[in-house]
């Protein structure tokens, strides 16, 4: 008797694709989207983006600079990117490069002061070497670490006579002066690195095999963005959950369509005096303020549980969680108006909104995701509502610094709802 | 019911509360509406008489303006069906429950007047008299879902009146509803004709049509088949013919052949004969005998809606 309870319920999983799709799709996506961000594919591996401003200019400085621009894990920008039909923008200053961390623009930016040349590396106990300033953003706990690493790599690879020069000033310091012997030898070897320093800058190599032990080049870290607040990842959390559920929400609200439709009401309103332009926006009306609700309720659950600064970040709060609100609402009328059937919505939200939610940095900052996927992310609303979101209340912009994201999430609301109105036309008339 | 839901009466120059010209709508390869036409007088009840797929829901639906039809005009006091002047004229009782489950039976109401444009005192007044003409003033508070299949489709109807319109349309509107709500659901339907309310009927039960029409158009693979009031149609199928009903035992073939030789119709084990007088059943008692078959039961009976339509079409109406 087991065979045949077997081969119904087969059947009737075959008929149910609703059922199939979260059985076979959903996992499958999933683990795709898992596997590529923690997955050991070297060559997906996220880049850290760094700016470099060279203040010094010596030939140290230049060497350390080159050094980092060709290591294969940091993209490395000495100026800022071009615009189209603009001149080429200057360089960056110390000034310009801090401005871009708080942007958020990048993780890490390195400026390479003034004397550099002179005191490149620390030896010693009473280490005199001249430190490189690493501004950072209190977010990201991975990019200053990294690139502090590679900044020592860099150093012990791309200086071998700096390195070899200051190795035997620190020898003379602490062991007393050289024989003319020594000096000579000493001096040859040194003219012997000098050359093929000379060949390997003529292949545009990085220079001599990488040298064991750290730290010789001393670092000072300064936290630029979010150095006074208690949880870098609290307000991230917020806006990232708030905005996957709020997708959720307004799909399951913007359902209402297909009861309504089902049970014949939609009938009946429409022969009402509300025409389905009427019908539409007033949906869409109530499910942006549901939606803001929403995330008002979050980020104040998050301000007095959680201590998030949210009353001083009011006005930014308040265009955020409209334009996200809109877009997530017509993104909820969108999915209601193309299923026939609540079902269908339940399984085609929960497929899309989980994987808009993977890849838009609502599971695990996007900064950790290989570059295809971040940019992959920039197609959902996740990614613009969480830039937007982090712009204030980590970052601590002005309302004018969200237009980007503002713009993007009031296009795609527009074009998601556009898109709905047309679709709604099969239930106007028959 | 208060004089306020009076509808409006119509002079002899005012447009006609409905007027479907040789309406056509076809879904694909089915013709649902296959060249309707009628037209009704202002106060008159007109039922549409037929069986499932019959196209009375699409003609309704038309006439709603949620259908546009294919060829053919269809008008509601003279405005174009579907338009805002005949949407404020008509009142439409869907053959589903078009009701929010979630909301209370005065919440609901509430909503539909809204979207037929009332508010305040007038919208509360409005609600109040769908309330007691539903008889759902005790029930003002529950919530929708809760209430019993026969308060549903009460309410179902009074949100459909709330706006006052001046022509209704029920669409089967005694569906799944017990002996008692459906008593109760014909005194409403009552009460709106005593106040002279022009309806259109719909629905498969010939003793409702019988009960609440003026009219009675019966309707068959989209088309009119026949229009009258009841006594007309059994008329012009029937005259002054009566039908009798015997039922005869005797070997099966046999039956349906003598049957058939006399122009008779078998239904199940019964058989059912057309005689101008009842002096004709000797005859057919004579010629049973004879036949070698034995008559068990017989009867004589006036026709009614369920013979004209099987007169008519060569099939039961619940078919």
């Amino acid at each position: 008797m087991i065979i045949p309870i077997v081969r119904t319920a087969l059947l009737a999983l075959r008929r149910d694709r609703v059922s199939l799709v979260l059985s076979f799709v959903v996992p499958i996506a999933f683990f795709s989207i898992f596997a590529a961000v923690f997955g050991s594919q070297r060559d997906t591996m996220p880049k850290i983006k760094v700016i470099v401003v060279d203040q010094d200019q010596s030939r140290a400085s230049r060497q350390l600079v080159k050094a980092l621009q060709i290591d294969g894990s940091l993209i490395v920008s000495t100026t800022p990117a071009p615009t189209k039909n603009q001149p080429a923008p200057p360089e960056f200053t110390a000034e310009t490069a801090e401005a871009a961390v708080k942007a958020g623009d990048v993780s890490v930016a390195l400026i390479v002061p003034r004397g550099f040349g002179d005191h490149p590396i620390s030896f010693g106990p009473d280490a005199t070497g001249t430190a490189i300033e690493l501004l950072n953003d209190a977010s990201d706990t991975i990019a200053p670490q990294m690139v502090s690493g590679l900044l020592q790599k860099a150093a012990m690879t791309a200086m071998p006579v700096t390195m070899a020069e200051q190795g035997m000033k620190y020898s003379e310091k602490y062991l007393g002066t050289f024989t003319p012997e020594q000096r000579r030898n000493m001096n040859a070897n040194l003219d012997q690195l000098r050359q093929i320093e000379k060949r390997q800058n003529a292949d545009g190599g990085t220079g001599a095999a990488a040298g064991p032990g750290g730290g010789i080049i001393v670092v000072k870290t300064r936290t630029v963005v979010g150095e006074n607040k208690n949880n870098p990842m609290l307000s991230f959390e917020a806006a990232a959950i708030g905005v996957m559920f709020l997708l959720f929400t307004a799909s399951g609200s913007a359902g209402a369509l297909l009861d309504e439709a089902e049970s014949g009401a939609l009938d009946r309103v429409l022969s009402s005096r509300v025409n389905m332009n009427g019908l539409l926006a007033g949906k869409l009306v109530f499910n942006i303020l549901l939606a803001f609700t929403q995330l008002t309720l979050m980020f104040l659950w998050a301000w007095a549980v959680f201590k998030i600064d949210f009353f001083s970040h009011i006005p930014g709060f308040v265009v955020m969680g409209l334009s996200t609100a809109f877009a997530v609402a017509a993104f909820g009328m969108l999915l209601a108006s193309i299923c026939r059937t609540r079902a269908q919505l339940g399984a085609l939200s929960t497929l899309l909104i989980l994987v808009m939610s993977a890849i838009g940095g609502s599971m695990f900052p996007r900064f950790l995701m290989p570059e295809a996927m971040q940019k992959a992310g920039l197609w959902t609303i996740n990614a613009w509502a969480i830039d937007g979101f982090e712009k204030v209340f980590w970052r601590d912009l002005p309302v004018t610094a969200l237009w980007q994201q503002v713009s993007v999430l009031l296009a795609i609301g527009i074009v998601l709802f556009a898109v709905a109105r047309r679709v709604a036309r099969r239930w106007e008339y028959a | 019911m208060s004089a306020s839901m009076n509808p409006a009466v119509a002079s002899p120059h005012a447009p006609l509360p409905l007027e479907v010209e040789a309406m056509v709508k076809r879904f694909g390869a089915v013709t649902a509406v296959d060249g309707i036409s009628l037209a009704l007088q202002g106060g008159e009840c007109v039922g549409l008489l037929g069986p499932n797929g019959a196209g009375k829901s699409t003609l309704i639906r038309a006439i709603a303006g949620r259908v546009i039809p294919d060829a053919g005009r269809v008008s509601v006091f003279g405005a174009e069906a579907g338009s805002q002047a005949a949407r404020a004229a008509l009142g439409w009782v869907p053959q589903d429950l078009a009701l929010y489950p979630r909301l209370s039976v005065k919440e609901n109401l509430r909503s539909f007047g809204r979207y037929h444009g009332l508010n305040g005192k007038k919208l509360e007044q409005a609600v109040a008299r769908c309330l007691a003409w539903a008889a759902l003033e005790d029930r003002a508070g529950e919530l929708t879902r809760n209430l019993s299949g026969g308060m549903k489709r009460r309410l179902n109807m009074a949100a459909g009146l709330i706006h006052e319109p001046r022509l209704m349309l029920l669409d089967e509107p005694t569906v799944g509803v017990d002996t008692q709500s459906r008593n109760r659901i014909f005194e409403m339907i009552e009460a709106l004709r005593a106040q002279g309310m022009t309806i259109i009927y719909t629905t498969h039960y010939m003793e409702e049509a019988e009960r609440l029409c003026d009219r009675i158009a019966i309707v068959d693979h989209g088309r009119i088949i026949a229009l009258g009031t009841k006594e007309a149609l059994v008329h012009n199928s029937f005259a002054s013919r009566s039908q009798v009903v015997a039922r005869l035992e005797g070997p099966e073939g046999k039956v349906a052949a003598w049957v058939a030789e006399r122009r008779g119709k078998m239904t199940d084990s019964t058989a059912e004969f057309t005689v101008e007088h009842p002096s004709e059943i000797a005859a057919l008692l004579e010629g049973a005998a004879s036949s070698g078959l034995e008559l068990v039961d017989l009867s004589l009976r006036r026709p009614n809606l369920e013979s004209v339509f099987l007169h008519l079409t060569g099939r039961e109406l619940r078919d």
